[in-house]
């Protein structure tokens, strides 16, 4: 029959072996192995500007000047310690009537036709809410725009988005794309050297 | 496109090389053998054991099996909901986050127990650094552990004869983590680590952005959880975006391995099982019949996610691709295989946002959970699913040539069959009903976060997730109330258990059978044949039972969307 008072012991004590192991010695075992052999990784992958955290390399951020790449709008602006997303279906009303509104946004900022398509990223939020890319095309259209707030030359502003364009992997992991805080920070870079 | 058929490719190629020698080894340890790393692991098992008074040599008849089972989770359905209750009180907790709200709690600790992972809160705002490592990792190993070992008792009710024990649990779960979760874990954990997954136990960091603004970003212990999350088909993620956030997820490469880890044990476990019938093609012929039903979904999944939006398209996005809930550094295509895969494997992971998608796609999603989880499935209990329907497929076969129906050498006989069909029909019986209840109750409606045919089917979805202990969401539904709660943490017990023990009774009872020889009228098990046999039974019991529901949920909304309909 059924007995459940014999198992009784080995159950606590396996369980709480079995805790300890994987509980603690595991996930500090694996601190450990990380936090000395690469701890910037470790810690958020933080890009750090004149002795300041100026955001994490993995994590975007909001952008809104015309002087700056815009990245994805997201659900959540951005806050880091609250990822979402909309979860708002594929006949939502209400989504249709946002990616409207952000479409016309997008089309204003940066002179665009009013019946010229926009790159699917620019208008629809990201599943993170914190979705650090854009894609290569995504960051064109902003190219002018970005040039003309800058007072830079639009050769100098689509060549900074040319070399940061980051490749598939292998040519088949992932697609092209092109980390929008990296970039900014190249902008603001190439306003000091100039 | 080739470039996407290539990943595809490259990521199933991989996975059957590795799963080939994986489901070796794995019925080399069960079996007791010696294999090449046992030197390593086999002085900590005994010490285990000996701390623990487990006679390893002690065999168990399936209620012993049972027993020790039931009473092991609930002592880790305790421990994971007190340390939610006593997190404020206790260590590794720098933002002083307080107790989990009860009804919360009960859920994440069943959520966790049933390998299920369910997540009704936001991991970054509810739960300690202690409570995620103690409470979720261990139980991340656990439940996958116990998943296991239940998968190894029902395979000695096929290969013992006239015997009346199924093995020792305490030895299957000890060998479960010792030699295949806790080794397997740490290679992924390094690996996601290099690649920037985080791992740390420091204060949340406070980042002053470029434009001035501040945000404060969360990080943790990441890495660790992430690795067992997938490899033991868990798929509760650190942070509430799971692994669409870049810090669980921050690559394609570890996207790959991601999908690679959900498959692996599961996809090893066909093989493991011919090895130890001591007939390969056994094994390869489940295999099959998995591996065919994973690539029709996808096919289909694919097709529709592909499609992108008319409605989108109209408004003037670009070729109307569904971006909504997806990440750019993944894009659709292993968007739509991450989904395909974290549905059929009861992971329950998810890189993009499920409610987000295609209705045709969101369809191919719940279809691979109502079925039971059994194309690969959760570990372990994939398997239990999948002889459910091998046993319903040989009653089938025995009806038509009017046949006693055996199964690899067991006589299939009413006892086996009752068992078969509470297995297979108690999951979706809970499923349908307590998912009706929420559509007639305003405590149900109350959480849509949608309207039309895709309120139905986010409702469906969660129910479906909950009785084939996936875990993954239509994330639109708020699913933390008292209501959802308890009606899902009911749902997943069921599924679980419904599953578990029904699988065990009937090991238990083909264990005693003697093993009938094979003959010319035997129908070969190894066979295309039976493999045909096979994804036709799961696909008609899965439409059968579900049918008229995906018509008024994802199938209305494809129409009702090319119609130009928003609701």
């Amino acid at each position: 029959m059924f007995e459940f008072a014999k198992e009784i012991r080995p159950a606590v004590i396996l369980f709480m072996a079995f805790t300890l192991l994987t509980g603690l010695a595991y996930p500090l075992f694996i601190t450990g192995i990380v936090q000395t052999t690469m701890p910037a990784k470790a810690e958020g992958s933080l890009i750090v500007v004149d002795g300041r955290i100026v955001g994490s390399e993995l994590i975007g951020q909001t952008f809104q000047s015309p002087g700056y790449f815009h990245g994805r709008p997201s659900y959540v602006n951005y806050s880091a310690n609250g990822s979402g997303a909309s979860n708002l279906g594929p006949t939502s009303a209400r989504l249709m009537k946002e990616v409207s509104q952000r479409i016309d946004q997008v089309r204003r900022e940066n002179r665009l036709s009013t019946d010229q398509s926009v790159p699917a990223d620019l208008v629809l939020t990201s599943g993170s809410g914190l979705d650090p890319h854009i894609s290569r095309q995504g960051a064109i259209e902003q190219v002018a725009r970005v040039a003309g707030a800058r007072g830079l030359k639009h050769s100098t502003v689509q060549a900074l988005v040319d070399k940061n364009v980051e490749p598939a992997m292998l040519g088949i992991l992932g697609q092209e794309r092109v980390n929008v805080l990296r970039l900014n920070l190249a902008l603001d870079e190439a306003k000091r050297e100039s | 496109m080739s470039m996407e058929f290539a990943y595809i490719a490259l990521l199933l190629g991989t996975l059957i090389v590795l799963a080939l020698p994986m489901g070796r080894y794995i019925a080399k340890v069960f079996n007791g053998e010696p294999t090449r790393v046992t030197p390593l692991f086999r002085p900590v098992e005994r010490a285990f054991y000996r701390m623990a008074g487990v006679d390893e040599t002690r065999e168990m008849s399936w209620r012993s099996y049972v027993s020790a089972l039931l009473i092991f989770n609930t002592f880790g359905l305790a421990a994971v909901f007190l340390l939610q209750e006593l997190q404020g009180f206790l260590p590794f907790n720098p933002q002083n986050l307080g107790a989990v709200r009860w009804d919360t709690a009960l859920n994440t600790a069943v959520s966790f127990t049933t390998n299920t992972n369910w997540q009704a809160y936001s991991g970054e705002l509810t739960m300690s650094y202690l409570t995620q490592m103690l409470g979720l990792t261990v139980q991340n190993f656990l439940s996958a552990a116990v998943g296991l070992s239940a998968a190894m008792a029902v395979i000695r009710g096929f290969t013992r004869k006239n015997a009346a024990t199924l093995g020792n649990f305490w030895v299957d779960l000890t060998r479960s983590v010792l030699y295949l979760l806790l080794p397997l874990a740490l290679i992924w954990a390094l690996l996601f680590a290099s690649q920037g997954v985080i791992q740390t136990l420091g204060p949340y960091v406070i980042a002053h952005t470029l434009e001035g603004g501040e945000q404060v970003i969360s990080i943790g212990p990441v890495a660790s959880q992430e690795a067992i999350k997938l490899l033991g088909t868990n798929g509760g993620g650190f942070f509430n975006a799971n692994s669409a956030h870049p810090f669980e997820n921050p690559t394609p490469l570890t996207n790959f391995l991601q999908v690679l880890a959900m498959l692996l044990i599961a996809a090893s476990l066909p093989f493991a099982f011919g090895a130890l019938v001591n007939n390969p093609r056994q094994g390869w012929a489940i295999f099959a019949a998995m591996f065919i039903l994973y690539l029709m979904g996808l096919g289909l999944a694919l097709w529709a996610e592909g499609q992108g939006s008319p409605l989108l398209e109209k408004l003037g996005v670009e070729g109307g691709v569904n971006m909504e809930g997806k990440e750019v550094r993944f894009g659709i295509v292993p968007s739509v295989l991450f989904a395909q895969s974290t549905t059929v494997t009861s992971d329950g992971a998810v890189n993009s946002m499920h409610d987000s998608m295609m209705p045709l796609a969101g369809l191919v999603l719940l279809f691979n959970m109502v079925i039971g989880e059994v194309i690969f499935g959760g570990v372990g209990v994939g398997l239990i699913g999948i002889f459910f329907y091998a046993i319903m497929t040989m009653f089938l076969a025995g009806l038509m040539i009017g046949r006693t129906p055996e199964l690899f050498g067991k006589k299939l006989e009413p006892f086996e069959m009752r068992m078969a069909v509470i297995g297979l029909l108690a999951p979706s019986i809970v499923l349908l009903m307590l998912a009706g209840l929420a559509i007639v109750l305003p405590q149900g409606l109350f959480s849509l976060n949608n309207g039309g045919p895709h309120a139905l089917t986010e409702i469906l979805y969660a129910f479906a997730s909950a009785c084939g202990n996936n875990g993954s969401a239509f994330a639109g539904l708020n699913a933390n109330t008292t209501f959802y709660n308890l009606t899902l943490a009911l749902a997943m017990l069921v599924g679980r258990f419904a599953t578990i023990l029904p699988a065990l009774a009937i090991a238990g009872s083909l264990a005693a059978k003697r093993i009938v020889p094979a003959s010319t009228a035997t129908f070969p098990v190894a066979s295309p044949l039976f493999v045909i046999m096979l994804v036709g039974t799961v696909i008609i019991v899965g439409a059968l039972t579900f049918f008229p529901v995906f018509v008024l949920g994802p199938i209305l909304e494809h129409l009702m969307m090319q119609a130009g309909r928003t609701f």
